[in-house]
This record gives structure tokens, C-alpha cells and sequence, in this order.
């Protein structure tokens, strides 16, 4: 297995339509307009010598080593900055051409270390290749002039490092950074002999604005930016090509690799999601896979302040399938249940969820997503009949305004924001409804002509004033409303939002945003040319969760945002399988591809496929499942990769239910927080251990692919059919792929996925069927799902958690660039210097009333309860709004949250909690319990003692 | 934090029952009586336990204090329903 070579064609593609046809060293070429002689050549299978030019970036045309010389015209023109046109005949290797080259690339060599067979990049280095191919055989200069051979290194980021020894000054680091993250970290500081690549204001890396996004290390042709495990461990030998396992992007990589060594993942160009691009989390931030941290062995416990016993897995398995059936003997079938985790596999989910139906023979079964996007699922199954995004990615270059609603794209979802910096850059307008000032909002070469820094909890409000602004002002797009939509629920929508309570006038006071603003952007919303709207957690995570998502429809609906390219309504998912997790029947009211469990044909079919009869009722959702714990009716629970004493809200209430319970059974690649009330310990595998499938934001289902073997010894899915096994109801399946063809044969939405067809197109986006044989990246394109889209009446009920003078502030809660969801696997790497621990971000004007300096120790306190962790003053939040992350456990930031939910799906409402901020002395009591808790309940006992 | 407190705010007792319940009610309540309590009726079919749906039929046939009119409604017909299944 070789390692995947991609094709750097030196520019990118031209995306014009005419074409052009030219002849280059005797060959006709026929390519599209404004494409590049470079390009043109290489597409002909000529590669022209090149240093500065690579297709992620525009043309440069600094090095002077790409030279052609065309018939007719003067001089040696650059191939990388001349475009093609018709009729030219190009040579790029003459004996001028030769002689040129030879004399810019002995230029290059004379600053340049002579320590090939010691560089890391040998082996890798496109100046070695190009010294080779333009025949360099001697440096004429010597080596005794000026040069840098003596400038320092700079080793201060974790994963790379930095050596202007080594660099050429291309700017290819320099343009990465602008054109394909959109950070402008970087610059070429000073002039001609003195030029050189400049992090920040001549700062070193980590203390620059660099977010170490790995573009400029990928763009370097030398060993100036390389990794450090590169360094490390030397060049890899062979990759594999997967899916990242951070983030609803999904961007795909290639892992490459020396033996079962993971040296690098190296973002892969033909990826649907990324097209070559990454994060600090998916570049770099895999360490966690080889852990001293991760737990190898199975381990069980009699309870939970016993220290936990390493068994073989046949014991571990026994155990937890004669609990759970003592348990439904004794308490009834429904005592026990399963969580699946949007972390998992599509096949993993799918097996957990047929184990619960059909295994435990109930529909106690739900996913993380219940605590993230179920608002989604069921507000644009509701409007538009299907649950999920209605775009591509690629959608956004064709965008004229984008809206972001609720959601931090810069952190949470890093490489798509570049997209979207990228099209902001192009002209596209953007606004912002969000209670933080966002880094979107005002980023290098991007400005939000509107930020509508809301009140938290008044999403609702504030969408619906705008729908009033377009409804009163004539903007509505009547002729896709009478054509696409119901019309008598359109006319009573419409008759709604234009009552003079919903006008912006009205909702100003409640939602803390000017009438002026929410009008200037509901105008600019409708009338501004493709407008698409891109919402997170701050819509859905909120007592009217759903019902805001249903308004964020109706906007686009009234407006005829929908079906087409650069339109639409695209939820940003968390993590990286959410919309897969949803999609494989993980909710306890619905199989996969989102039919309910009491539709008798579903329920027949899978009957039919699994050979047992299903349940007709609804199962509990986590929260019921914890409640019925702590009441007692509920005692088992089985979780495949999920932390919910961490992430889920209320944790004194979540850590209640879980010692309620008799038998929790989890499947972690770490002893997590959960872990600590569990019985039983079945250790996970990584991404990079499995194969299976994760399906992204844009419905896209990418292939995971195996790149060593499971440490532990088994795959989750393989878990998860052992345990079925022992419960008495075999699964066969001998690969996941099989798994794969038991949910397209049950699925319709997925009726035409294969990993074949995945394989060979490389991903496809659902539904995929007969009637689209390669995926659908734009839905609704001639009609809703469900028919015709329907408007909801979206009535403004303000939350019941209430500011007051005992807790004044309200505190919405997120995430951070650095980190992932409950910091499991980034907290053990080295990202955590970015983000070593949970800070409260808190307005000046709110820090100096209460007497708080930057840094110092805060309580932070609700009627749930209460946590210590350090402030951090910035007007970044609004006063009366304070914002923290909950990525670390000491902090545990959902000690403080409340059980208030949505009302339509219980989705948590973590983003308005009503809260006091006061000094503090340091940790509090019952984190200093907690901590006492964790260590006390993750203890394992040596060999001598368990065999006692 | 008490015991105490944590059991008066699960779902599987009244107050939080009766609590989702009425919160269902208001989304639902625009659509007009008929409509609404339909509307609410099925929503507790379809997404409600079975021991969810026991225990609201429990509290109304106990008086259904804290019921909005219109959910109280939607529970009666409910559990009629389930009755003559």
C-alpha cells in the first residue's frame, strides 16, 4: 500500500464553461478560460518546475523557475501567472528555459543548508526534487556571502515548527494562511535579501495569531514548516484515506503512515467537505489515540466504590447481559436502555439502536443529538418534511448573504468558516444574530454589516420580527410561496407575524436589538440575491428550540431561499456523526431514515429483517431515562461513547440517575466522567482503528477506514454484537459494509449506499436511491419532501428561566477552537495549550461591580447549582451576559445549567441560565469533592489485588 | 444538593409532567381549540413513554391540578384513546 499521491496542478481550476485549446511541447490542450499554462501543462501530463506556484493558492509568480517561452511572444513569461489562449503553442523546456532555471534555482541553493541526508523533509522536499529536475550540478556563489543560514528556529507550536533557515521565501505559508484559512496570521516581513516569513508582529507561532490550521506546513515545499512527529518519527511509507473524527465538517485526510505508526493526517484534496483544508483538532490533535490514558482491558465492579477489575472480554460481556436481564426480570423489559453516540460509526449507531429493539425489546433508546439538534430534526421534518441541512458545503460560494444564526463557525466548525471567510472576502454581506461579538463578526478582510447581538433566549422574538419586517414591507417572494408552500397556512403565518406585537418596535426591549437593526437586516436578508442561512447550538439549545429553528424555515420559505445552490437552511452540527446518528434510528420514537415506530409498515419490515416483533411506543429520551432512574423505574443503561455526567445539563440531577441506576455498562476510549457510577468498563477503539461510515452536516456519509488495529482488540460494532450475542440474539455481520447493506435495504434515504458506490465516488450525500444514484447535494430542488412546505406559527414564549436579584446575569454556554465537545480527546493532547482550562468571559462594566480582575478566582452560581473557575474580562459578551466553555471536568459548567428543556424534543436549554458571578477563593466544595469522587471511583486494582 | 429537590424536578413526577405538558400546549395553542388539543393529544402519543402517558392519566384522574385547559383536554382525549385500545 503506497502512499496517496495527489496531483499538484500549481493553480487552481478555472470555472469557466468556454474552452480553450493551445498546443504545449507538440501536444494539444484543450482546457477551460483563464486556466494557467501551468495548469494547462500539467493537465497534459507536462509538469513545468515550480516553487512558488501550488493549486491551493493563487498565482504568485515570485520564484521564476515555472518560465515557458510561447511562439510569437518576447521574453520567458511565468506559466503559473499567464492564462492560456487560443492558439498558442508553448515549449517549457528549451536550452534557455534550462539555462534560466539552473541559475535561479543556484541562487536558491546558495542560502540554503546543504543537510539533505539529515532534513526532515528528505524525501519530501520539492526543492530537492526541483534542484534534481532542472539538472542543478553546482553552486557557483559559495556559501561565504550573507545568508540566513544561522536564523533561529522556531519550535514554540506543539505540532510544527518553524525554520527560516530553510525557507525560500515563496509565501506559499503566507497566501495559505490568507486565501484558504482566512487568518492572516502571517506575513513577509521586510525587504529584498532581508524578506522573511513573519508570524504576527515577528512573534513566534504560538504567540501569534496563528490558529495552527496546518495550511502554511502543507504549502511549504521545504522543511521550514514541518511537523514535528515528521521530525520525530521520520517520512511516512503508506496512507489511508478517512474521515476525520472531530466536528460536523468531516473533512477527509489521509493518514499516513510508517508500519502501524501514525506519523501525520494530511488533509486530503479530493475531499468533498474540506477540499485539501483542516483544523488545529484534525490535523494535528490525534494523540489521544495512544494515550497513556486510554483503557485497553475490559473492567467490571461489583459497585461503584469498589476499584475496577481487568477481566477478559467474555467476562465483561457475561456481565453486562446477566445484569440487564436480572434487570428486566426483575423490574420489567423497559428497566434498561442505550445511548449512542454521534462520536460512533453509522454502523455502530445502527447496531446499538436494533440491539435496544430487538435485543432489549424496548425503545429506550436515544443519542446525543438530544441534547444538540433534536430541535432540527423535528422543525425541518415539520416545515420542510425532512430532517436535516438542505446544501452542500459548496453551496456557500454562490451565496450573496449569509446569516449565521447561534452558531461560532470559527470555532466549532473551523474549515467551513474558512469557506465562508473566503466568499466574505468575494463580497458576499453577512449577518450575525448571536449575544457574543463572534470572531466573525470582525475578522481580517471581514465585517458583518449587521451582528444582532441579541438577548440570550429571544431567538424566536428576533426571527420573527424579521419575518414581520418581510411580510409588512411587500418583500415576500409570492411566486414561490404559491407554488411551493400550503397557502392557507402561509396567509395565517403571514397574518401572524404582521400583528404589531411581532414588529421589531415591539420585540426591541425583550431582545435587546435595536427595531432599526432587525429591520436593516430582515431587509437585507430578503432582498440581498442568494441568501443562506447557517445556524448552531444557540438556536436549537434553548426552551423554544424548535420553534426557532421552524422560524429560521419560514424565513426562508417566505423568502424563496430554498432549492437551489447558495440558499437555504443549514444546520451546523456538532459533532462530527450527528447527522448520522439521527439519521440510523438512534431517536426512541423513530427507525432509521426517520420513521416513527408505530407506523405498523416500518415496524413490519424491520420485524421482517430482524426476526423478532418490535415495540410500538415511544422509548425514554435521556433525560426521562435519568428521571426514571432516579424514580425507579429505570436501572441499566448501556452507552457507547457518550460522557453525559459531563455534557448533559443539571449534572447533580444527570449523576442522581446514574447511581440510581444497577447496571451502567460503558464503552469509552477513556475512564470518563461517566465512567465513575459504571459497572461495567468495555474499552472503545478509535477512528483510526475501524472502518465504518460518518455522515456530515451536508448529509454527506464518508468512509472511515481502518488504519491499524484495535488496540484493545475489538472494533465498537464487534462490541456491540458480542454483547447482542450474549443477550441471546446473534448479529452477523463480518464487516461493516455488511451493516452498511442491511441499512440501505431498510432505508429508503439510503437505498442506493454501498461502500463500493462510496469508494469509487468518494462520498455521497443522502438521499441516495434510484431516483439519486450519486447523492443529492441540494434538496428540495422542485418540491418539498413532505410536498409543499409549511409555514409555522412561531409564538414568542419567553423562557421561565428568569433573571432576578439573586442571580442577575445570564450565562450561555460553548465551545472553543482548541477543544472538542467534553475535552475527552483534546484535553489529552497538546492542545490544551490553547486551552488548559474553562474561563468565564464577563463584561467590564459586570467584572468591576462585583470587584473581579482578569484572572481571578469566581464563583459561578445558579439554583442548580454552583462551580469556581477563573473570569476573563472582555466586551466581547454584552453586560449581563456571561459566557464559558465545558470542555474541562473540574469545571463542570453544567453543575450550573438547569432541566429546563425544549418543548418539543427536551433538548437542554444550556444557553440561558440564570446566574450570580462573584469572587472566590479557588475551587469550590463540591469540586473539591468531586475531584476526591473521580479519583476514588476511577482506581483499578493491581492483578495481585483482584485476584484476592 | 438535596435528593429532595432533584425528585421534584423529574420528568416522571407530576409537576414536570404537567410543566412539559402545558409547555407543548403553548406552541400549540394559536391553532385554535379543536386543533390544539389534537394536536397536543398526538404529540404525547408520539414522543411520551408509555410510563409518562400512565403517569399524567394518574395525576388527572387526581385532579390534573396545574393542567392548562386546553392540555387537560388533550390528556382526556389521550386517555380515552388509549382506553378503547
Amino acid at each position: 500500500m503506497p502512499l496517496v499521491q495527489e496531483i499538484d496542478f500549481g493553480t487552481p481550476p478555472s470555472k469557466a464553461e468556454k474552452m480553450v485549446s493551445l498546443t504545449i511541447d507538440g501536444f494539444a490542450v484543450s482546457v477551460p478560460e483563464g486556466t494557467s499554462i501551468m495548469r494547462a501543462a500539467m493537465e497534459a501530463g507536462v509538469q513545468v518546475p515550480k516553487l512558488c506556484a501550488t493549486d491551493s493558492v493563487d498565482a504568485f509568480g515570485s520564484c521564476r523557475l515555472c518560465l515557458v517561452e510561447i511562439q510569437g511572444r518576447a521574453g520567458t513569461p511565468a506559466s503559473c501567472t499567464t492564462p492560456v489562449a487560443p492558439g498558442l503553442v508553448v515549449s517549457t523546456q528549451t536550452d534557455r528555459l534550462k539555462q534560466l532555471r539552473r541559475g535561479v534555482m543556484e541562487l536558491y541553493i546558495s542560502d540554503h543548508p546543504l543537510d539533505c541526508l539529515t532534513c526532515a523533509a528528505n524525501g519530501d522536499c520539492e526543492l530537492q526534487d526541483m534542484a534534481g529536475a532542472v539538472g542543478l550540478r553546482e553552486v557557483r556563489y559559495g556559501y561565504a556571502g550573507d545568508n540566513h543560514l544561522t536564523a533561529v528556529k522556531d519550535e514554540s507550536n506543539p505540532y510544527f515548527t518553524f525554520d527560516p533557515a530553510k525557507c525560500i521565501v515563496c509565501s506559499r505559508c503566507v497566501r495559505a494562511c490568507e486565501e484558504v484559512q482566512g487568518t492572516f496570521a502571517l506575513t513577509i516581513d521586510g525587504r529584498g535579501f532581508a524578506s522573511k516569513v513573519s508570524a504576527g508582529m515577528a512573534e513566534p507561532f504560538l504567540e501569534s495569531e496563528c490558529v495552527s490550521c496546518g495550511a502554511c506546513v502543507q504549502a511549504c515545499p521545504t522543511a521550514t514548516l514541518i511537523e514535528k512527529s515528521v521530525i520525530e518519527s521520520g517520512q511516512p511509507e503508506h496512507s489511508v484515506v478517512t474521515t476525520c473524527a472531530y466536528c460536523g465538517v468531516g473533512c477527509s485526510f489521509k493518514a499516513e503512515m510508517r508500519g502501524d505508526e501514525l506519523i501525520r493526517m494530511v488533509p486530503y484534496k479530493d475531499g468533498k467537505a474540506n477540499h485539501g483544508h483542516s483544523c488545529v483538532k484534525g490535523r494535528f490533535a490525534w494523540g489521544y489515540a495512544t494515550h497513556r490514558d486510554r483503557i485497553l482491558k475490559p473492567m467490571i465492579r461489583e459497585k461503584i466504590t469498589d476499584p475496577w477489575r481487568e477481566v477478559s472480554w467474555e467476562e465483561a460481556i457475561g456481565r453486562a447481559a446477566s445484569e440487564f436481564r436480572r434487570i428486566q426480570e426483575t423490574y420489567g423489559r423497559s428497566a434498561i436502555g442505550g445511548i449512542t453516540s454521534s462520536r460512533c460509526t453509522n454502523e455502530e449507531t445502527f447496531l446499538v439502536q436494533k440491539l435496544v429493539r430487538a435485543a432489549f425489546g424496548n425503545n429506550n433508546v436515544d443519542t446525543c443529538a438530544r441534547v444538540c439538534h433534536s430541535p432540527t430534526g423535528y422543525g425541518l421534518k415539520t416545515t420542510f418534511g425532512t430532517s436535516a441541512g438542505t446544501q452542500d458545503f459548496d453551496s456557500v460560494d454562490h451565496t450573496d448573504v449569509i446569516m449565521v444564526v447561534g452558531a461560532n463557525p470559527t470555532d466549532g466548525h473551523p474549515v467551513f468558516a474558512s469557506r465562508m471567510k473566503k466568499r466574505l472576502r468575494e463580497g458576499a454581506k453577512l449577518i450575525v444574530l448571536d449575544p457574543r461579538r463572534i470572531d466573525l463578526v470582525r475578522t481580517p478582510h471581514v465585517e458583518a454589516t449587521y451582528h444582532l447581538p441579541l438577548r440570550p433566549g429571544t431567538n424566536v422574538a428576533v426571527l420573527t420580527a424579521m419575518a414581520h419586517v418581510i411580510v409588512t414591507e411587500g418583500l415576500v417572494d409570492e411566486r414561490f410561496v404559491r407554488e411551493r408552500c400550503e397557502l392557507d397556512e402561509f396567509r395565517d403565518w403571514a397574518g401572524f407575524v404582521a400583528e404589531e406585537r411581532n414588529s421589531p418596535e415591539a420585540v426591541e426591549k425583550t431582545s435587546g436589538v435595536s427595531a432599526e437593526l432587525i429591520r436593516a437586516a430582515a431587509r437585507l436578508y430578503a432582498t440581498g440575491g442568494n441568501a443562506a442561512i447557517y445556524y448552531g447550538l444557540g438556536v436549537t439549545e434553548h426552551s423554544q428550540g424548535t420553534t426557532a429553528v421552524m422560524a429560521i424555515a419560514n424565513l426562508a420559505m417566505a423568502t424563496g431561499n430554498i432549492g437551489r445552490p447558495g440558499v437555504g437552511v443549514n444546520p451546523l452540527r456538532g459533532q462530527n456523526n450527528v447527522q448520522g446518528s439521527c439519521d440510523m434510528g438512534s431517536f426512541p420514537h423513530e427507525f432509521s431514515g426517520y420513521r416513527h415506530i408505530s407506523d405498523d409498515a416500518t415496524r413490519a419490515l424491520f420485524e421482517s429483517l430482524w426476526g423478532v416483533t418490535l415495540d410500538g411506543e415511544p422509548g425514554l429520551r435521556i433525560p426521562n431515562m435519568l428521571d426514571a432512574a432516579v424514580t425507579g423505574s429505570f436501572k441499566g443503561l448501556y452507552i457507547q461513547g457518550e460522557d453525559i455526567a459531563q455534557s448533559d445539563p443539571d449534572t447533580h440531577h444527570v449523576t442522581a440517575g446514574l447511581e440510581a441506576m444497577e447496571c451502567v455498562v460503558i464503552q469509552d476510549l477513556f475512564l470518563n466522567e461517566t465512567a465513575n457510577f459504571a459497572h461495567v468498563f468495555l474499552p472503545g477503539s478509535t477512528f483510526l482503528e475501524k472502518d465504518g461510515t460518518f455522515t456530515n452536516a451536508e448529509r454527506r456519509i464518508n468512509l472511515v477506514r481502518k488504519v491499524m488495529a484495535p488496540r484493545q482488540g475489538m472494533a465498537d460494532w464487534e462490541i456491540t454484537i458480542a454483547l447482542s450475542e450474549a443477550l441471546g440474539f446473534p448479529m452477523r455481520y463480518r464487516h461493516p459494509s455488511e451493516i452498511m447493506d442491511e441499512i440501505a435495504r431498510s432505508t429508503p434515504t439510503f437505498a442506493g449506499v454501498s461502500y463500493e458506490k462510496l469508494a469509487a465516488e468518494g462520498s455521497v450525500q443522502w438521499p441516495c436511491n434510484d431516483k439519486a444514484p450519486t447523492g443529492t447535494p441540494v434538496m428540495h430542488i422542485n418540491g418539498f419532501v413532505r410536498g409543499r412546505g409549511k409555514f409555522v406559527i412561531t409564538e414568542y414564549v419567553p423562557t421561565d428561566e428568569r433573571t432576578g436579584p439573586r442571580f442577575p446575569l445570564l450565562l450561555t454556554t460553548g465551545r472553543i477552537l482548541s477543544q472538542y465537545n467534553v475535552g475527552a480527546q483534546t484535553r489529552r493532547t497538546e492542545n490544551v495549550v490553547w486551552h488548559e482550562e474553562d474561563r468565564l468571559e464577563i463584561h467590564p462594566h459586570d467584572a468591576e461591580q462585583r470587584g473581579v480582575r482578569d484572572g481571578d478566582w469566581v464563583s459561578l452560581a445558579s439554583r442548580a447549582g454552583a462551580t469556581s473557575l477563573r473570569a476573563f474580562i472582555t466586551d466581547r459578551v454584552a453586560p449581563g451576559v456571561v459566557y464559558t466553555t465545558f470542555h474541562h471536568p473540574m469545571t463542570q459548567a453544567n453543575v450550573v445549567t438547569t432541566e429546563y428543556s425544549d418543548w418539543a424534543t427536551n433538548c437542554p436549554e444550556y444557553k440561558v441560565t440564570a446566574v450570580q458571578v462573584m469572587p472566590s477563593n479557588g475551587p469550590t466544595e463540591w469540586q473539591e469533592h468531586y475531584r476526591e469522587l473521580s479519583e476514588k471511583t476511577r482506581r483499578i486494582a493491581a492483578p495481585a489485588e483482584a485476584a484476592e | 444538593m438535596a435528593r429532595a429537590s432533584i425528585w421534584r424536578r423529574s420528568t416522571m413526577l407530576p409537576e414536570r409532567l404537567v410543566y412539559m405538558a402545558n409547555q407543548i400546549g403553548k406552541f400549540f395553542t394559536h391553532q385554535g381549540e379543536e386543533k390544539a388539543v389534537a394536536a397536543i393529544s398526538e404529540h404525547l402519543a408520539l414522543f411520551w413513554d408509555p410510563r409518562m402517558r400512565s403517569a399524567i392519566f394518574a395525576h388527572l384522574d387526581a385532579g390534573g391540578e396545574g393542567l392548562d385547559p386546553l392540555v387537560r383536554r388533550a390528556v382526556e382525549r389521550l386517555k380515552e384513546t388509549a382506553a378503547r385500545h
